[in-house]
C-alpha cells in the first residue's frame, strides 16, 4: 500500500511551472551588497527627497542591530545580505509617457505573464500597476481614476508628486523597527504601489499590483502603501511571479493599509512566485511584512490570499482594529508541495470597542512539504465585546508532509468571546479510488477535493481572479496523492 | 466465438497481501444477462469487484480478464469506468467539501470526451440529473450535499444507483447493494436498476440474500466459495440457498479440494 502512495504522489507532484521563463533585456544594477553608500545610492538613484534618506538610513543602522527571526517553524538556509544585489531596474524611461515608450520585451513579458500593458487588452474593470524588478514599468487607467481623485501610481512617483500623503502614513502601520524584514525593506525598498482613496469615493474598478522579479542575484524589496479615506472602498488585488532558477532569491517586501472611519478595504494576493524545484533547489524566499489599521470607527480591512509558490513563506497579514466597530478579516489558503515551507497566519489585534475579526485558514501540504499556521488574537483591556472566529484546517496529501497550528490567544477583557477550531483531514486512497471508478483521473480528483475545500476562502477572490487561482491550486498539486 | 461475451474472466488468480483470495476463477457474461454471485462472507466476492475496477488493493497473479474483447487489467481505473464498467460500492466513500453536482458533471463529461462527445451544457447537465433523480426516486436534497457526506446507509445506497443512472454503465457490479435496506428502500433501488437496464447491458449481483433477487431477475446464479466459481445454474440455485444455507455448498466443495 506504501508503494501504491509513493507511486501516486511521484505522479501528482510533477506539476511544472509556468512562469519560469526570463525576460532578456538589458538591466541596470547597482553593485552588490549592502551598506550605507548602498542605501544613499538607492535613494540618489530615485532622486529622493532628504526626508525619505534619513528614514532609509535610520532604518538601516537599526538592521543592522537586529538578527533575522527565529521563532518561525521554518529551516531557512543561511542567507548571505553582501552577497545579493539590492536594485536592478529595466533600462528604460523610469516613467514612460506612453506606450509606446514601454520596451516592447517588457510589453511582451507582462502579456506572456497575461497581464498585457495595454488598456483595452485589460480585463475591464481592472487598473494595473506592473512592478519589475525594482521598478514600476506601468501603471493603466490613471486617468479614468483621477477623475475620482483616486491617486494609483507607483510608489517612487507618489514620492515625487504626493509627498505629504507618503510622509504622513509611510511606516505609520509598520514601523522600521518592526521586525528584521521590515527594517532591511525601509533601507533599501525599491519601488512598489500607491493608491489614495478619497472621502466617500467608491473605486470604481479593481485595481492591482502585478510583481515580477527578472534579474538574477537580486532581492525585491517593494513597498505598498494603500489609504482609503473616510466612508471610501477600495479592492486591490497582488500577483507575483519569478524565473526559475537553481538561487534562491530574497523578496523582503511590506504592506501599509489604512482604512479610516467608515472605510474598507479588500486586500487579496495570489502568491506564485518560484517555489524552486521537485529536489528542493532554487525557489523564493518570501518575507512579507503586511498589516493594516482599521483607524476610524465601523472601518474593515479584509485579507485575502492564495498563496501556492516560493520555497520559504514568512507572512502573517494583520489588522489593528482601533477604531470601534471595526472588522478585520484574513482569509488564506496555503499550498506547499516538494520541498515548499510556509508559516503563516495572521494577528488580530482588538483595541476598540465591539471589534470583530474573522479567520479562515486553510493549508494542504503535499510532498515533502511543511505548511504551519501561526495565529494571534489579542484583546486587550479597553475593547469590550470583542468577538473573534478563527477556523484553521489542513490538508495532507501523502504521509511525508507536515501540517501545524500555533495559534495563540491573549485576552485582557472578560467580554470577549473568542472561539477557535481546528481540523486535519487526509485524501484518502479510497477517495482518489472512488473519483477513479467514476472515470474521473487522479489529478481531476485531486482538483476536485482541493477546490472544495478552499472554495470558501477562494469565493472571496474579485471574480475575476477566482478562477486563476482555481487553476493555480491544481497546478502547484499537479502529479500529488496517496 | 469471445466476441459474444462482455466479460470474460478466464483461471483469475489474485492476492490481498501475498495471500491469495481468488484461486482460479472463470466467469462469462454476454450483453444483456443479469448474473448473481452468491457466497459467504469472506469468499472473494468483493476482492472480484476490486479486480475488474481496477483497485490496487488486489494483485493479479494469474489468468486474464476481457471485456468486450479488450483486455481489462491493461487499463487504470479510469479507463475501465469510461469504458463503461460500474461499481455500486459495497461501502460507498465520503467526500466532504465536493459537491454531488460537481463530483457528477466532472464524470460525465470525462466519459462524454472518452466517447468523443462535447461536454453537457450546464442546463443540459441539470436536466439530465433531474431526470435520472426521479428515474431512481433519490431526494434532491441529497444531491445538494457533498458526495455521501452525512448520509445513512440508505442513502448512500440509493446514490451509487442514482450514479449508475447518471453513468449508463455497461456492465454494473452491484456489490451487496442490499445490505442495510429496508423492505421499501429495497424496491426503489432494485426498480432503479431494472428501468436503467438496456437490453444489451449486463449486471453482476453480488448478494448474501435471495430477496434482492425477486426484484432483479437473474439469469445465471453462480456460489462463490474459497476464492472459486463452486455452483453454477438458473435462478432456482438462488432460492435453494435461501432455505438450506450454504453448509452444503462449502461441505461439497472442501470435499472436492481435499
Ligand atoms: N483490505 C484488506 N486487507 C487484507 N485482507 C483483505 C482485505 N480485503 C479483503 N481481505 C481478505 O480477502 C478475503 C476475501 O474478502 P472479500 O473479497 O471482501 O470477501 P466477500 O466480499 O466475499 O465477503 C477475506 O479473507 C478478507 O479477509
Ligand atoms: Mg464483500
Amino acid at each position: 500500500m506504501d508503494n501504491n502512495q509513493d507511486k501516486v504522489l511521484n505522479e501528482v507532484t510533477q506539476g511544472e511551472y509556468k512562469y519560469g521563463f526570463v525576460t532578456d533585456i538589458d538591466t541596470e544594477k547597482i553593485p552588490v551588497g549592502l551598506n550605507e553608500e548602498i542605501v544613499r545610492l538607492i535613494s540618489a538613484k530615485k532622486n529622493e527627497p532628504e526626508w525619505l534618506l534619513e528614514f532609509r538610513l535610520k532604518a538601516f543602522r537599526h538592521w543592522q542591530t537586529m538578527k533575522m527571526p527565529s521563532w518561525a517553524n521554518l529551516k531557512i538556509p543561511e542567507i548571505k545580505y553582501q552577497d545579493i544585489i539590492y536594485y536592478a531596474a529595466p533600462k528604460q524611461r523610469v516613467a514612460p509617457e506612453s506606450m509606446d515608450d514601454v520596451d516592447p520585451e517588457l510589453k511582451k513579458t507582462f502579456e506572456k505573464l497575461g497581464i498585457p500593458l495595454e488598456e483595452q487588452k485589460r480585463l475591464t474593470g481592472v487598473a494595473v500597476d506592473a512592478v519589475m524588478d525594482s521598478v514600476s514599468v506601468k501603471t493603466t487607467f490613471r486617468e479614468t481614476l483621477a477623475e475620482e481623485g483616486i491617486i494609483f501610481c507607483s510608489f517612487s512617483e507618489a514620492v515625487r508628486e504626493h509627498p505629504s500623503l507618503v510622509q504622513k502614513y509611510l511606516a505609520s502601520v509598520v514601523p522600521y523597527t518592526d521586525n528584521f524584514f521590515a527594517a532591511l525593506n525601509s533601507a533599501v525598498f525599491s519601488d512598489g504601489s500607491f493608491c489614495y482613496i478619497p472621502k466617500g469615493v467608491r473605486c470604481p474598478m479593481e485595481l492591482s499590483t502585478y510583481f515580477r522579479i527578472n534579474a538574477a542575484n537580486t532581492g525585491q524589496f517593494e513597498r505598498t502603501l494603500l489609504i482609503a479615506d473616510e466612508e471610501a472602498y477600495v479592492s486591490y488585488l497582488e500577483g507575483c511571479t519569478a524565473p526559475q532558477r537553481d538561487e534562491n532569491q530574497l523578496h523582503a517586501a511590506v504592506v501599509e493599509i489604512v482604512a479610516e472611519r467608515g472605510a474598507e478595504v479588500k486586500y487579496s494576493t495570489v502568491q506564485n512566485w518560484y517555489p524552486g524545484d521537485r529536489e528542493g533547489r532554487g525557489g523564493i524566499y518570501n518575507f512579507v511584512t503586511k498589516r493594516g489599521i482599521c483607524k476610524g470607527e465601523s472601518s474593515k480591512i479584509s485579507w485575502t490570499q492564495v498563496e501556492t509558490g516560493s520555497a520559504i513563506t514568512w507572512k502573517y497579514p494583520s489588522c489593528i482594529l482601533r477604531g470601534d466597530n471595526s472588522v478585520g478579516e484574513f482569509y488564506s489558503v496555503a499550498v506547499t508541495n516538494n520541498h515548499q515551507q510556509a508559516d503563516t497566519g495572521t494577528k488580530m489585534i482588538h483595541l476598540g470597542k465591539n471589534t470583530r475579526s474573522t479567520i479562515v485558514s486553510k493549508g494542504i501540504s503535499a510532498g515533502l512539504s511543511q505548511n504551519s499556521y501561526r495565529g494571534l488574537v489579542k484583546v486587550v483591556k479597553k475593547a469590550d465585546n470583542a468577538r473573534n472566529f478563527s477556523q484553521c484546517d489542513s490538508l495532507l496529501l501523502g504521509d511525508r508532509c507536515g501540517a501545524h497550528t500555533f495559534p495563540y490567544i491573549e485576552v485582557d477583557n472578560q467580554s470577549a468571546v473568542v472561539e477557535h477550531e481546528a481540523t486535519t483531514s487526509r485524501i484518502g486512497e479510497d477517495q482518489i479510488f472512488y473519483c477513479n471508478q467514476r472515470g474521473i483521473s487522479t489529478e481531476d480528483a485531486i482538483g476536485l477535493i482541493v477546490n472544495g475545500y478552499a472554495r470558501e476562502v477562494i469565493n472571496k477572490l474579485p471574480m475575476e481572479f477566482a478562477v486563476e487561482a482555481t487553476k493555480l491550486l491544481q497546478i502547484s498539486l499537479e502529479g500529488s496523492v496517496g | 466465438m469471445n466476441n459474444s461475451f462482455l466479460l470474460q474472466i478466464k483461471d483469475l488468480k489474485a492476492t490481498i497481501d501475498n495471500k491469495e483470495i481468488l484461486k482460479g476463477l472463470n466467469l462469462e457474461v454476454k450483453p444483456g444477462e443479469i448474473h448473481a454471485i452468491m457466497g459467504p462472507n469472506g469468499s472473494g466476492k468483493s476482492t472480484l469487484a476490486s479486480v475488474l475496477t481496477g483497485r490496487e488493493i488486489a494483485q493479479v497473479t494469474h489468468g486474464s480478464v476481457s471485456f468486450d474483447g479488450k483486455d481489462l487489467l491493461s487499463l487504470s481505473p479510469e479507463e475501465r469506468a469510461r469504458e463503461g464498467i460500474f461499481l455500486s460500492f459495497q461501502y460507498p466513500i465520503e467526500i466532504p467539501g465536493v459537491s454531488m453536482v460537481n463530483f457528477m458533471k466532472t464524470a460525465v463529461n470525462e466519459q462524454r470526451k472518452h466517447r468523443g462527445l462535447d461536454p453537457l451544457s450546464a442546463s443540459d447537465f441539470l436536466k439530465l440529473m433531474r431526470e435520472k433523480k426521479e428515474l431512481v426516486e433519490i431526494d434532491s436534497a441529497l444531491t445538494n450535499r457533498s458526495v455521501n457526506e452525512g448520509f445513512s446507509g440508505g442513502e448512500k445506497k440509493k446514490n451509487e444507483i442514482f450514479q449508475m443512472a447518471m453513468l449508463e454503465p455497461r456492465l454494473s457490479i452491484l456489490d451487496e447493494t442490499d445490505s442495510g435496506l429496508d423492505i421499501d428502500a429495497l424496491r426503489i433501488v432494485a426498480n432503479g436498476v431494472n428501468k436503467i437496464r438496456k437490453p444489451d447491458t449486463s449486471v453482476i449481483v453480488i448478494t448474501h440474500y435471495q430477496r434482492l433477487l425477486d426484484y432483479i431477475v437473474p439469469d445465471v446464479v453462480h456460489v462463490l466459495y474459497n476464492g472459486r466459481i463452486v455452483r453454477t445454474a438458473g435462478k432456482e440455485l438462488a432460492l435453494e440457498l435461501e432455505e438450506r444455507g450454504y453448509d452444503w455448498i462449502k461441505r461439497e466443495a472442501d470435499n472436492v479440494e481435499a
